[in-house]
């Protein structure tokens, strides 16, 4: 430690005075100064000045600590799916007469010693936890890197150019992007959706804290709209190994629906009196995603297909505990979003549930499905998009639930209604705050006289 | 998909449901401003402030509920093949008139919006200054009446087009006022203060407004 803090106390000489020789990129050193120490502020003795123990990089800290639990689930559960196609597929291939064999991807052959690239015969590969949990770092580090290493050098770049601080905020909305992509995409889109984002709906508008939309929503809706072949379907959603060849982000052959998207193409058929599976009908939407997605518990826990980190409705409660517990984040927002979602939910199951597929989708089904509970955790509580005043979090959670099963159910285009729905929300957070606080004055005004 | 849905919705277009369905089309789905980018003028000029914002939005929801019915009543009075028929003149086809008629009476109801905004609002008046009278050439509300006749709309639709365009268009200049009341602060590269931000808003709102694009109602 001490020769760390040496390294940087003589390092601010070359930094740190005006006219020093790397003064231009001062806010580099600054980043690297307070990301590896306490920095030195203080209040001054005299002045009006509070200073909390939660500041900004605190703030941004324990987000990332919320969002450990997702992460740690990404890889795990990327592998898992990973596995159980390959499984599903090799026996396929193997029934029909024909022969499976499984490429070696690159951290496979770091920590298994196997070249990479190499072809291993399907029977000869036993599954395990760390054969999962290493599918899932080959997948998901690559995602990270790329997240943060483009998202950083930009936010770098920026501040360099204002002569300011560089800011935490997006070690934050880095991993987010991460963990609500599949983990197939491709790397460059991956790149061109964080450069998009961090630069048209962050940068320009003032950087950190000033940004209209949530950064990272913004780059999966962009990459949803550019590259809808990669983000939405029902083969996107497990990935394929990086060696495999052209097109090897995703199983080959392998589909893999998530549950709302076998909700939406669920069909009532006439009546209930539809047994299972007839024709290719379920009964209704939770007996089509139990049948090819998962259980319900299946879905809480998060053992099914999806975005990386967002399958899991447990591990965003645990974050949901930690951000309400330290204050991070608006519990308001979350309450509102839940009864949001019930009410409209409960709404489509009263007036559409006889007639259609989605219409009937149960409420406590509906809230595990998807990536809603972990946009409205880490996306709909961010502080700077959403509504400033508590009023304003509870109309705005709402919102966004309302919206998000309204989507879900009724838009045909699009099975997963959350990321819209937020972004949509923050569109209006700044006009749902102006007619509380005129509220507030109003009423004020009549007290007061 | 949910096409049962849709078709319960779209039973029939007169009926109660289905012009709320027509309603919600044309606030959310099929925005004016923030689908067709129409209006665009007004919309970036007078988005500096949430009240006069919502005072030049109400006056544009007023002119189109009013001009849309008139210019359907003309539409399918006197302009379209063989409208004359009633005054004894059948063969006649004067659509080439419409952009003219139309605009004629988007001027008078604006005159009228505008004495009266006059008498009673002197503030709102004052503040909405040269874009009063330039809700005339609002290409949303002309945009309004032209697809009303394109689309063949009944009376009872056109009221609710007319209103429902007019409400979306309020809709997307109060959040956008309201997100520049708070941009105000921010620390917006020179280059692009002002009209730059707003445009780059404009675009993003409108991403996010294609939450709604695809839905069939």
């Amino acid at each position: 430690m001490s020769f760390l803090r040496n390294l940087v106390d003589q390092g601010r000489r070359l930094y740190a005075e005006p006219g020093s020789r790397f003064h231009k990129i001062w806010p580099l050193f600054d980043a690297g100064e307070t990301f590896l120490f306490t920095p030195g502020h203080t209040t001054p003795k005299h002045g009006p000045h509070v200073r909390d123990y939660m500041d900004l990089k605190r703030t941004m800290s324990m987000v990332i600590v919320a969002m450990l639990p997702c992460l740690l689930w990404s890889f795990y559960n990327v592998g898992l799916q990973h596995f159980a196609a390959v499984a599903q597929v090799a026996s396929r291939a193997i029934g029909a007469g024909g022969s499976y064999e499984y490429t070696v991807g690159w951290l496979q052959s770091l920590v298994f010693g196997s070249g990479y690239g190499a072809a291993i015969a399907a029977d000869e590969f036993h599954v395990g936890l760390v054969d999962e949990l290493v599918f899932g770092l080959q997948r998901m580090l690559p995602l990270l890197l790329v997240s943060y290493g483009v998202g950083l050098s930009i936010e770098a770049a920026f501040a360099v150019m204002r002569k300011e601080e560089v800011s935490e905020g997006y070690l934050v909305s880095g991993m987010l992007i991460a963990l609500i992509v599949p983990a197939s995409v491709p790397l460059w889109q991956l790149a061109l959706a964080v450069a998009f984002s961090v630069i048209l709906a962050k940068e320009v508008f003032g950087g950190t804290g000033m940004n209209i939309f949530n950064v990272a929503m913004m780059a999966r809706a962009f990459l949803f709209f550019a590259y809808p072949a990669q983000l939405s379907g029902d083969f996107v959603w497990v990935a394929g190994n990086d060696a495999g060849g052209a097109g090897s982000s995703i199983v080959d052959g392998y589909s893999g629906p998530t549950a709302l998207a076998a909700a939406a193409a669920s069909k009532l058929q006439g009546n209930h009196l539809v047994p299972d599976g007839a024709v290719g009908y379920f009964q209704d939407a939770a007996h089509a995603v139990q049948a090819q997605v998962g259980s319900w518990w299946d879905l809480f826990i998060g053992t099914v297909p999806g975005s990386a980190g967002e399958t899991s409705a447990l591990c965003a409660l645990i974050g949901a505990l930690i951000l309400v517990a330290t204050g991070v984040g608006s519990w308001r927002t979350m309450v509102g979003g839940v009864i949001g979602l019930a009410v409209m939910a409960g709404a489509m199951n009263v007036f559409f549930g006889q007639l259609d597929g989605i219409g009937g989708y149960p409420i406590h089904w509906h809230l595990v499905s998807g990536g809603f509970a972990f946009g409205i955790v880490y996306m709909a509580t961010d502080p700077v998009t959403s509504p400033q005043t508590d009023r304003g979090k509870w109309i705005y959670g709402f919102l966004i639930g309302l919206v998000t099963v309204l989507v879900r159910c009724v838009n045909p285009a699009y099975p997963e209604g959350v990321m819209l729905a937020v972004l949509l929300l923050n569109a209006f957070a700044p006009t749902i705050d102006y007619f509380i606080v005129r509220a507030n004055i109003r009423r004020r005004v009549a007290r007061l006289g | 998909m949910s096409t049962s849905l849709i078709l319960a919705a779209a039973a029939d277009a007169n009926s109660i449901s289905g012009l709320i369905s027509l309603a919600m089309k044309s606030i959310f789905v099929e925005n004016i401003l923030l689908s067709f980018f129409l209006g665009m003028c007004s919309y970036l000029a007078v988005s500096k402030r949430v009240d006069t914002a919502i005072g030049l939005g109400i006056a544009v929801v007023f002119v189109e509920t009013i001009t849309c019915p008139v210019n359907w009543f003309i539409y399918n009075y006197v302009l379209r093949e063989d409208a004359l028929t009633w005054a004894g003149l059948p063969g006649t086809n004067l659509e080439y008139l419409s952009l003219i008629f139309y605009i004629g009476v988007i001027a008078a109801m604006v005159q009228i919006v505008e004495m009266a905004i006059d008498k009673y609002s002197q503030d709102l008046y004052n503040s909405l200054g040269i874009f009063l009278p330039l809700i005339a050439v609002n290409c949303a509300i002309l945009g309004a009446s032209l697809f009303m006749a394109e689309r063949d709309y009944t009376l009872p639709q056109a009221v609710v087009y007319g209103t429902g365009s007019g409400i979306g268009w309020m809709l997307a200049i109060v959040s956008m006022a309201a997100i520049r009341q708070r941009l105000r602060t921010a620390h917006i590269p020179a280059p692009l203060r002002g009209l730059g931000i707003t445009f780059i808003t404009t675009g993003l709102i409108a991403m996010a407004f294609m939450t709604f694009s695809g839905i069939q109602i």
